[in-house]
């Protein structure tokens, strides 16, 4: 297939950018659509330009790098995928596709479409954790917990820090992200020792670093390629609002 | 305590709380128009009512700072939220992911406080400063004049928007929801929203109708 990219270029973070064509000829549908940007960045290499700068690293849905805002939607048009795992089947012979990075006040742009997301590092450093003693490992059932609070974790757990909640949210909100780390530790025994204090550090730094507020669009969990969910959104209003309470 | 309201979640916490409150009053304000169509002594009586009883006149009051806080908050709030996306996709298709109410809940607010201004204009400032001798008369009159009519049920349209996403809105901001609760308040928050805005919608209706044919 034929297609043509719009794709963002800016030099570096203080550069002003802007859109740039790209006709790309000879594209299979069966590429994912980062090795169709590596087949772009061959071209451009080859032709002497500079290539596209652009996030990746697992390329299997897990790592959460690959940060793209394509035709207007985080990650592409499909539900509960990655970029690195969308494929251009999924789009027609001759389509023009504009390819933006991460638009928030928090996510700065580093070049191309590359975004600098170490604003979630340090929201994760301010309360993100379990502190343990480290020592021998102990016995795996000395500290029971439910199944069903097991599976609840695991699937606040399975968020993968990609900022595509924030992308895609009309304020730039961090709470789905922020959320899922603070209901998964609450709900295990070891985790709700500092819960309070993780919800209220955790939150207390969102807000510093400039992430809007929530608006309940409820648009993170739709474009989420994890599907966390917005009830997690609900339970970490319960758990801050509950440690402020009780200071 | 002390930066709970200085945080974003208290801030929302704050929208939440004048909302419901606003929730409310609405259906108080429903219950008494709807006697408009039924009865002229029993709207004058519930209108005299509200206009000298002391409980009601301190409740004018909290209203008035309930709708003034709801005001200030939404916008401190959209104005920060604005500043968090200083550069705008030139591509966004939101639409996808979420309903027009939902991303436009300050146009909304700000079309329900022009309402509100006619609104207060046209009926409570007449009867607090003007000889009025029947609220009943002054109602209905307003009403038979099709422009009136009109801004009320344009009114009633952008309020019905505005509550149906609000609803369920402000219980995910305090914390009672979940995903079972989720669904059946955004059930409830549209029942209420039709409730309201059709019900409010009623009552000009009932009187310009018979004056446009
Ligand atoms: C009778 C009138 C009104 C009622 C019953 C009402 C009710 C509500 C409720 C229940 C919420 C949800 C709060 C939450 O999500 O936690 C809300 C949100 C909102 N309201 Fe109103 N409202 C009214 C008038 C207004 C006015 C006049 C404005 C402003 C100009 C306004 C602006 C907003 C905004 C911007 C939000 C979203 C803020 C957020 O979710 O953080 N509202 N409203
Ligand atoms: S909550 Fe979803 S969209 Fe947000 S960072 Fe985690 S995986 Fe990405
Ligand atoms: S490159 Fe790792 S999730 Fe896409």
């Amino acid at each position: 297939m034929n297609i043509t990219l719009k794709i963002w270029r800016q030099k570096n973070a203080k550069a002003k950018g802007q859109f740039v064509e790209y006709p790309l000829s000879d594209v299979s549908p069966e590429m994912s659509f980062l090795e169709m940007l590596d087949a772009l960045n061959n071209k451009l290499v080859k032709e002497g330009t500079d290539p596209v700068a652009f996030d990746n690293d697992c390329r299997e849905g897990i790592c959460g790098m690959c940060s793209l805002y394509i035709n207007g939607r985080a990650h592409g048009q499909e539900t509960r995928t990655t970029t690195c795992e969308l494929h251009m089947r999924v789009f027609k012979d001759g389509e023009t596709i504009s390819i933006e990075p991460w638009r928030s006040k928090a996510f700065p742009v580093v070049k191309d479409l590359i975004v600098d997301r170490n604003a979630f590092d340090k929201i994760i450093q301010a309360g993100g954790f379990i502190s343990v003693n480290t020592g021998s490992a102990s016995d795996s059932n000395s500290i029971p917990v439910s199944k069903a609070k097991a599976d609840d974790a695991f699937d606040s757990a399975s968020c993968i820090g990609c900022g595509a909640c924030v992308a895609t949210c009309k304020n730039s909100s961090a709470m789905l992200f922020v959320s899922a780390k603070v209901s998964q530790l609450a709900n295990f025994p070891q985790g709700q020792v500092e819960a309070a204090k993780r919800a209220k550090n955790m939150v207390a730094k969102m807000d510093e670093l400039g992430f809007g507020n929530c608006t309940n669009t409820g648009a993170c969990e739709v474009e989420c390629p994890k599907g966390i969910s917005i009830k997690n959104i609900a339970k970490l209003n319960r758990e801050y609002l509950s440690a402020k309470l009780s200071d | 305590m002390s930066n709970l309201f200085s945080s974003s979640i208290g801030k929302k916490l704050i929208m939440s709380v004048t909302g419901l409150f606003l929730v409310l009053f609405l259906l108080l304000h429903l219950s008494i128009n709807l006697l408009l169509i039924f009865s002229e002594e029993a709207f004058n009586e519930a209108s005299h009512f509200m206009a000298t009883n002391p409980v009601i006149y301190v409740m004018q009051y909290i209203l008035a700072a309930g709708f003034i806080i709801h005001i200030t908050w939404a916008s401190m709030l959209t104005l920060q939220n604005r500043a968090a996306r200083p550069v705008k996709y030139s591509n966004n298709d939101p639409a996808e992911n979420s309903t027009w109410s939902s991303r436009n809940m300050y146009v909304l607010g700000s079309l329900i406080l022009i309402f509100l201004f006619i609104h207060i204009f046209n009926f409570f400032y007449k009867i607090k400063f003007s000889e009025v001798e029947n609220d009943y008369e002054l109602v209905t009159g307003t009403f038979r004049i099709w422009y009136f009519s009109l801004i009320y049920i344009l009114g009633f349209v952008f309020l019905g928007l505005h509550l149906n996403h609000a609803f369920h809105s402000a219980f995910q901001t305090i914390g009672w929801s979940n995903k079972i609760w989720m669904k059946r308040l955004k059930i409830i928050g549209t029942i209420y929203a039709i409730v309201i805005s059709i019900g409010f919608a009623i009552i000009p209706l009932f009187f310009l109708i018979p004056e446009l044919f």
